[in-house]
């Protein structure tokens, strides 16, 4: 089955980030999108632990570990960029200044209930970190993820099975298959990779699915 | 004359009794007072609360405290990483309890402390277990969790400069929590990589002013001195 590569992922959710968009980008595969955005673009990223207007890694050997993103890598700050203390950096998403975060999931539902935090298996030590506050506090929130687990089951279900990280707050899902609205109407599909057919992706994910009336092939 | 400049990180903490509530900046190691917390590892004492995003890294700061049993609860939003072992271990032997915060709460229970307020109501979390059994409220359509602020005993945070009024500016992202930890705590104790003359702060730049913070002890940190360099 043809598959869109992580970095082709990447690519298509940076292409839907307009200019002048304040932006975070979630831990692990969001990171990526960083690497897409076009250069004549003016895009603001923020990192949740204090910091508006990151750049890319720094040089080996230059880095600064008092300069970190929420994955606690190394980064630079650009020309313009700021600082601030953990309240005001949350207040930027739950008071709604946030145009769109882009997050990982375990599970989305076609209603856009996100479960991204805790597996919920007996033993597993339960972590949130921002997830919670990004979730529900962005414009938009945007999931990237692969379609199916390794076993196959679909990541897009009627309802998640995993603890909830926020309700109704997901609007996009962008996938190695496809790309999904989802919210009050349920899930519809804005493209599907080439190769793959409607009635197919139905099948993979056992979800209802409708084309949206400004669907694509890719 | 009021100097709040202390000798010692030793003598910084030197008030911390057993069962004392303490609120440790930094996220991740940034931000974190590594030596405040030896001297609070080095003056043995137990039966701790910290307040902390995380729950340790490595072997240093917060993850020696626990590593040295001195932790009984932490309050953070993200405990488990691929090198909070010590914490891993000790919760799974079920020597340490977790009360799980989400990140923006935790931020925002700490500054209503700060800000004398009474609870808060938050959107975050609603409908999810970390509101499990808590009261809620729709407001304006929004449904909202209501949580209680986070009070602590001490605050042990670090700061880039400081003076003997105890006014800081910090450093890049190692901000984090300082400011609003300053503010939450009774007593804040805050490791400066230097004290400097007071009125060397530009008054317009001051991020902490100094009513929040009651000691300020120099350390000259390997970060410090990188940026010396």
């Amino acid at each position: 089955m043809n598959r869109m590569t992580r970095d082709q992922m990447a690519a298509r959710v940076a292409r839907d980030i307009p200019e002048g968009a304040y932006v975070n980008l979630g831990i692990g595969l969001p990171t990526k999108v960083a690497n897409y955005l076009p250069q004549e673009r003016e895009i603001f990223l923020q990192s949740e632990n204090g910091l508006l207007g990151m750049g890319p890694a720094p040089a080996a050997g230059e880095e600064d570990w008092e300069l970190i993103n929420a994955g606690k890598q190394a980064v630079t700050l650009l020309t313009g960029g700021c600082f601030f203390h953990h309240a005001d950096s949350f207040a930027m998403m739950r008071g709604g200044h946030l145009d769109i975060c882009v997050l990982g999931a375990f599970q989305v539902a076609v209603n856009g209930d996100l479960a991204n935090w805790h597996t919920g298996e007996p033993g597993a030590i339960p972590a949130v970190g921002g997830a919670m506050d990004l979730a529900i506090g962005a414009k938009k929130t945007f999931v990237m993820m692969d379609l199916l687990t390794k076993q196959g089951e679909s990541k897009l279900v009627d309802a998640c099975t995993y603890p909830l990280t926020g309700l109704a707050c997901v609007s996009r899902v962008y996938t190695d298959l496809g790309v999904f609205d989802v919210g009050p109407q349920g899930a519809q599909v804005l493209e599907i990779v080439e190769g793959l057919t409607l009635d197919e992706l139905r099948r993979l994910t056992g979800v209802k699915l409708e084309m949206a009336a400004q669907s694509q092939a890719a | 004359m009021i100097d709040k400049a202390v000798a010692s990180a030793e003598a910084a903490v030197a008030e911390i009794q057993d069962g004392a509530s303490v609120m440790i900046g930094g996220f991740g190691t940034a931000g974190m007072p590594d030596q405040l917390i030896d001297a609070l590892i080095a003056r043995g004492v137990g039966d701790l609360t910290i307040i902390n995003n995380n729950a340790g890294n490595g072997e240093a700061g917060v993850a020696a405290l626990i590593r040295e049993g001195r932790v009984k609860k932490i309050i953070c939003s993200f405990p488990r990483q691929s090198d909070s072992h010590h914490f891993d271990a000790a919760y799974r032997a079920g020597k340490i309890e977790l009360e799980l915060v989400a990140q923006g709460n935790l931020a925002a229970r700490i500054q209503a402390a700060g800000a004398g307020l009474g609870a808060i109501f938050t959107p975050t979390g609603y409908g999810t277990l970390l509101a499990e059994g808590k009261e809620t409220r729709e407001i304006n359509g929004v449904h909202h969790v209501l949580e209680y602020p986070i009070h602590a005993n001490f605050a042990l945070i670090k700061a880039h400069k400081g003076d003997r009024w105890g006014n800081l500016v910090y450093r890049k992202t190692a901000r984090n929590f300082g400011p609003i930890m300053a503010m939450a705590a009774r007593t804040t104790i805050a490791q400066v990589g230097e004290i400097v003359e007071l009125g060397a702060l530009d008054p317009e730049v001051v991020v902490t002013p100094g009513i929040f913070v009651q000691r300020v002890v120099q350390i000259a940190s390997a970060t410090n001195h990188a940026l010396a360099a």
